[in-house]
């Protein structure tokens, strides 16, 4: 079963919210961590489990071989992102705007356009016991995160629990990271910017008929708003956690909740059979 | 000469847009942008009436002809994007590359343009703000942040106001590299936990990157005294100087949920310590 926890807003608490999850199911279960928020990974902070794998991720760029080129302009005329220009005779490569179609290599019709890779981030893996983590890195000063979060996804393995820590927003790196998932947990907070950004999410799960409840962190300064507006759209409230400095301060340290709270276990324990109740068996035989 | 402040964070939810919220209260002659275009917030504390609303027409979505298409099965093969399945295309998968456009065969598919989101140049109480949003689940976040910086360094131009103050994106790619690029400064707002200095680090590295320069501020910073104190070390040795320090307090929700900038909320602790902030900020921007 895959699991994702995404938010729309920004520091919610999806991070705590999936690793609190993993740990909680590792004693009975396979789980899979994979931290899919590759501009800012930030779960191993918390489950602190080494790594012992380390790969780099690639896209594909153009590599003109100037011998065989004939300065036609085709490449340029098919690249929709701009990432190749010809000038006189001379081909100009920007491979920061490319994104690793690869039509232009197909397409050149004296073949004089090969492939290279070029790195634009990590993949790394580490696992403890039950608990295998794989997160991506971004490269610093790099654009695209999808690539990086299509290769972390690329280690789902659907026998295991498999949670998906995802970028907030709601535009391409939160699609792919969120796509694929049986069920998805959205975390927010009793905020006007929270209901906001929730009703966002929202429409993106239901954009990609994924089924979702919602978590409210934070609870206690703030307004109602938000379990109005899930009362209204029928969206299941799973798990409330209180607005509590001793939370909030177990997380500056970078120490799980489950640990530093040991009695939160029991809460998570029963957010994954609430779960397991909600996605239809049909969901899970795909 | 007007000036142009972006505020980022790499972590989300550390108060970008609370901090910016309280500028456009303090700040005297300024537009402000809001460049989070796919959860954006600020509108919710500055209440714009909108003046403009463009439609934002951005990227090509693939589209077969049933009618056309042979079912050869090439596009399919070709798509590294996975977009194509059952001679069926994908549009959320789709990232508009047009290489199953270019090589079809029978030439049964169509680029369609889409229509990926609005932008939106309204009136507020403090002045003009520049927004947008992005259509769920669409691409070019970073050409709309792009549209949404013209438009409003066109009404600073016009205007010949001072500042255009900037709330960023969370993370550090397309759409926070598209806010920064140019910018006259980036004030960097994290938050004493290990996740907050671990991102901050990164969005220094992505400012470094792209040569803006970096003012750091600490919010919540009581929440763990010693990591803030971590940070100031941090940024000391990197030379990047720590504006201010903001205190935990519940002040900042509470402000959020009256819909009112917390400078405006409360004369408090907090207020104050964000009244030194812009002050710093802006002597920063004259240099």
């Amino acid at each position: 079963m895959i699991i994702s926890v995404a938010s729309g807003k920004g520091g919610t608490g999806k991070t705590l919210v999936a690793t609190s999850l993993a740990l909680s199911l590792k004693d009975n279960h396979k789980v899979q961590l994979l931290d899919c928020d590759v501009e800012e990974p930030n779960a191993n902070i918390l489950l602190r489990l080494p790594i012992k794998q380390s790969q780099p991720v690639y896209i594909p760029i153009p590599r003109v071989q100037e011998a065989k080129c004939t300065y036609c302009g085709k490449c340029a005329e098919v690249c929709a992102y701009n990432a190749i220009a010809v000038i006189k005779q001379k081909v100009l490569v920007f491979p920061e705007l490319c994104h690793g179609c690869g039509g232009c290599s197909y397409l050149c019709p004296e073949s004089a356009i090969t492939e290279e890779g070029r790195g634009v981030g990590i993949v790394e893996r580490g696992s403890s016991g039950n608990l295998e983590l794989i997160q991506g890195k971004l490269n610093v000063g790099e654009a695209m995160a999808p690539p990086v979060i299509r290769e972390v996804k690329r280690y789902t393995n659907p026998a295991n629990i498999v949670i998906i820590d995802v970028p907030p927003g709601t535009s391409c790196p939160v699609i792919e990271a969120v796509k694929g998932s049986d069920f998805c947990l959205l975390v927010t907070e009793p905020t006007p910017f929270g209901l906001n950004d929730l009703s966002l999410a929202v429409e993106v799960v239901s954009e990609l008929d994924i089924p979702c409840g919602v978590i409210i962190n934070r609870v206690g300064v703030g307004s109602k708003e938000v379990e109005q507006y899930c009362c209204r759209e029928r969206i299941p409230i799973l798990l409330t956690i209180p607005l509590d400095r001793e939370i909030a301060a177990l997380y500056s340290r970078g120490i799980p909740l489950i640990e530093g709270m040991p009695r939160w276990r029991e809460e998570f324990l029963r957010l994954f059979q609430d779960i397991k109740g909600m996605v239809p068996a049909s969901r899970l035989a795909k | 000469m007007m000036k142009e402040i972006v505020v980022l964070s790499g972590k989300g939810g550390t108060g970008k847009t609370s901090i910016v919220a309280c500028f456009a209260s303090l700040a005297k002659s300024k537009v402000l942008a809001d460049c989070d275009v796919d959860a954006a917030d600020l509108h919710l504390l500055l209440k714009p009436r909108i003046k403009e609303d463009k439609e934002f027409w951005s990227g090509r979505v693939a589209s077969i002809d049933e009618g056309k298409c042979t079912e050869c099965g090439l596009c399919q093969e070709l798509c590294r994007f996975g977009a194509i399945k059952d001679f069926r295309v994908d549009p959320i998968s789709c990232e508009g590359c047009g290489f199953c456009y270019h090589i079809c065969p029978v030439d049964a598919i169509a680029m369609k343009d889409s229509m990926s989101g609005h932008s939106f140049i309204s009136e507020t109480k403090y002045g003009y703000l520049c927004h947008a949003r992005l259509g769920i689940a669409q691409e070019n976040s970073g050409k709309l942040v792009a549209l949404v910086r013209q438009n409003a360094k066109l009404i600073a131009e016009r205007r010949n106001l001072d500042y255009i103050i900037t709330d960023g994106p969370p993370g550090i790619g397309c759409p926070v590299i598209s806010s920064l690029s140019g910018a006259n400064l980036a004030l960097l707002v994290t938050e004493p936990t290990l996740s907050g200095i671990h991102d901050l680090e990164r969005v220094i590295g992505v400012c470094r990157h792209f040569g803006v320069p970096v003012l750091v501020c600490v919010n919540k910073y009581d929440l763990n005294e010693d990591n803030t104190d971590r940070i100031e070390r941090y940024c000391s040795e990197e030379g990047i100087e720590v504006a201010a320090r903001i205190s935990f307090d519940n002040v900042m929700t509470q402000a959020i949920v009256e819909g009112l900038p917390v400078v405006e909320y409360t004369n408090g602790k907090v207020t104050q310590q964000i009244k030194e902030l812009w002050q710093i900020v802006s002597t920063r921007l004259e240099k």
